[in-house]
């Protein structure tokens, strides 16, 4: 049966991110502050 | 659980400080935003790197107090995500790279045999701990250790400056790298590059 399908096909599998850059956007997450200063919003990293 | 609870309701909890929202938010989605990057990239590092930068962009909006309900979560991060794409895509057709074959790889080449900014930092900071720990020797073993090693003297060379028989410049040679390998036991000190 001729292929009618994309060339690629390891485009289509379904992939996650790994648990390492996940943990690093919870990390971030938690050590950005936003401090508002007369209408500014700055943004800092508390470590 | 986590299935019940509302992408929007999780986004307030967020905003108001709840940092686990967050957590269940980028769990739930990560499958769909990743594996929608990586059918667009085909390329599983620049896949993390790309979900990476999305959902900075994400926490910064949402920590800004800048996201509005508009529209669904979901389609507002794909959005994100799709953008940051085409901003890969023309980077990289600004600056095509070149890997080379498997066979042939153009930086070995060109490489470059000089420690980079990183190492050599690393490499000064063990220089000056060792300095340090030298220091610390009985003055026999520091003078036969010094003359060896940053003199790059011979053994018949450091007997005849220091006045004793070879076999002791050897004998305190050995003794002053027991006593440093001691030294760097016992502090739990890491002498590595």
């Amino acid at each position: 049966m001729e292929k009618i399908y994309a060339k690629d096909q390891d485009r289509c599998k379904l992939i996650k991110a790994k648990p390492q850059t996940v943990k690093f956007l919870l990390d971030y997450s938690k050590s950005l502050r936003i401090t508002e200063i007369q209408g500014i919003k700055f943004e800092g990293n508390i470590n | 659980m986590d299935l019940q609870i509302d992408d929007s309701l999780l986004i307030r909890n967020y905003i108001s400080g709840d940092e686990k929202s967050l957590e269940i938010l980028i769990n739930r989605h990560n499958q769909r935003i990743s594996s929608f990057i990586y059918s667009k990239v085909n390329d599983r590092s620049i896949t993390e790197d790309i979900f990476q930068d999305t959902f900075i962009k994400v926490i910064r909006t949402l920590k800004k107090g800048s996201y509005s309900e508009e529209g669904k979560f979901l389609p507002w991060v794909m959005r994100i995500a799709h953008n940051l794409i085409i901003d890969h895509f023309r980077k990289s057709s600004r600056m095509p790279m070149y890997g080379g074959a498997d066979s042939f790889n153009i930086f070995s080449l060109i490489g470059d045999d000089k420690l980079n900014i990183e190492k050599q930092i690393i490499k000064d900071q063990i220089d000056s701990d060792l300095t340090l720990l030298i220091n610390e020797l009985p003055e026999d073993q520091k003078e036969v250790l010094t003359m060896r090693m940053y003199r790059d003297m011979s053994f018949k060379e450091i007997s005849e400056n220091t006045g004793v028989s070879i076999n002791t410049a050897l004998g305190r040679m050995r003794y002053a790298l027991i006593n440093l390998r001691k030294i760097i036991e016992e502090n739990n000190i890491v002498l590595t590059n």
